[in-house]
């Protein structure tokens, strides 16, 4: 996800300190991924370049983490911008796994073998999520189901190229 | 410990050769799920697992008896003691109440109307369907039927959960909750569970995979 554009959304909510925006960020977002300070002050610092931030207070003392950011105008209509586009829906395995299929054939071994290892990896995956999902509140339910309807996605790929394999390996022999 | 084994099960319905050589163990208190595209024999090797269905050759071991050489009468006597089903649909007695056909197994094994009530209810509760109990099946959601019928197969506290596409007639919400209540209740009283589905999300719901194609079970074991 875009960080900065996270960073932006939360200062909607009124100006805030860089570590208080990591803790908001984290609390959030960061589920199993906090962000580091370093990430945090070098992103504060390309918004406030690029006009979308800016300064508002500095508490006595000196360091990075005496400041606290605002969103500008800029800023705002920036993450009404990022809102209302959608992301590229993007086939982002497909082109790997079908790559590894043709070679696969192409070099006599087993194709099979290699959809059945990534149907157990997927599904490991899944299962991970799904315990994940039964501990978790709302939030953690939301973004395990995301991560687990894209994941059967490409299990059902992995089927449907497995119920076809023989018909591949023949074009792919011609 | 095995708890099922099944070796090299053969059956065919006419010419069509359903298993080829299929074969799996289920270990006591683990959830299996059976997955692999339609027509694969999933339901048939299900079938064949819980003595519903005799395999032309090949055997079944349930503990340290032998399901395959037992008359009818044991192994229904064995299906009914010692097993739970869940089906997609048309599992419930339409003409009894909910509560009636959850307390229907324990009846059949002897016990009193009130103490089977009784027992029942506790399911129904635990499976949150104890608000239909007194309504026929006819007159409750998918859903919820897919719970009464889990509650009924769970009552007699079975060692083994047969469970064929329990989720296969409902939306996804409904479907992740049936999954959620069976497979708890399933590890809280130490049942196994082999679920047959051709749904990953469901799949996700087990311990370990089971893949049949063209009548052949291919075991993935995962060691973590
Ligand atoms: N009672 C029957 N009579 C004749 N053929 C049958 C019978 N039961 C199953 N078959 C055939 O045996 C094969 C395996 O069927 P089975 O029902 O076990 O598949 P499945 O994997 O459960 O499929 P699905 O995912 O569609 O439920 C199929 O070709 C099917 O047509
Ligand atoms: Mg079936």
């Amino acid at each position: 996800m875009a960080i900065g554009h996270a960073l932006l959304g939360l200062l909607e909510g009124g100006p805030r300190h860089g570590y208080d925006l990591k803790r908001a960020y984290d609390e959030r977002f960061g589920h199993d991924r906090p962000l580091a300070y370093g990430q945090v002050y070098s992103t504060l610092s390309r918004l406030l370049k690029n006009g979308l931030v800016a300064e508002a207070g500095v508490e006595a003392g000196d360091g990075p983490e005496r400041k606290r950011y605002a969103i500008t105008d800029a800023g705002v209509t920036d993450v009404e911008r990022w809102l209302g586009t959608p992301e590229k829906p993007e086939p982002y395995l497909q082109n790997t796994l079908y790559s590894k299929v043709v070679l696969a054939l192409l070099s006599g071994r087993s194709a099979t073998d290699v959809l059945d290892t990534q149907r157990a990896a997927h599904l490991s995956v899944m299962r991970d999520l799904t315990k994940r999902k039964a501990d978790g509140d709302l939030a953690d339910q939301l973004i395990c189901d995301f991560a687990l309807f894209h994941l059967e996605a490409d299990l059902r790929w992995l089927e449907l190229t497995a119920a076809r394999l023989d018909k591949l390996a023949q074009e792919v022999g011609k | 410990m095995s708890l099922l084994v099944a070796q090299d099960l053969h059956k065919s319905f006419g010419k069509t050769h359903a298993l080829e050589g299929a074969g799996l163990t289920i270990r006591a208190g683990e959830i299996v799920a059976v997955m692999g595209p339609s027509g694969s024999g999933k339901s048939t090797l299900l079938h064949c697992i819980a003595g519903i269905l005799p395999p032309d050759s090949g055997v079944v071991r349930y503990g340290d008896r032998e399901l395959t050489s037992m008359s009818d009468r044991e192994r229904s006597e064995l299906r009914r003691t010692d097993f739970g089903f869940v089906f997609q649909f048309g599992q419930l007695v339409p003409e009894l109440t909910c509560l009636e056909n959850v307390a229907l197994p324990l009846r059949l094994s002897g016990m009193k109307r009130k103490d089977a009530e009784r027992a029942a209810k506790d399911w129904m509760a635990k499976l949150e369907v104890d608000g239909v109990a007194d309504q026929r099946p006819g007159e409750t959601s998918g859903g919820q039927g897919q719970r009464v019928a889990i509650a009924r197969a769970l009552v007699t506290a079975p060692k083994v959960i047969f469970a064929d596409e329990p989720t296969g007639a409902l939306d996804s919400l409904n479907g992740e909750r049936v999954m959620h209540l069976l497979t708890s209740a399933a590890r809280e009283t130490g049942a196994a569970v082999v679920l047959v589905t051709h749904e990953a999300r469901v799949a996700a719901y087990s311990d370990r995979e089971v893949v049949v194609r063209d009548g052949k079970a291919r075991d993935v074991e995962f060691v973590r």
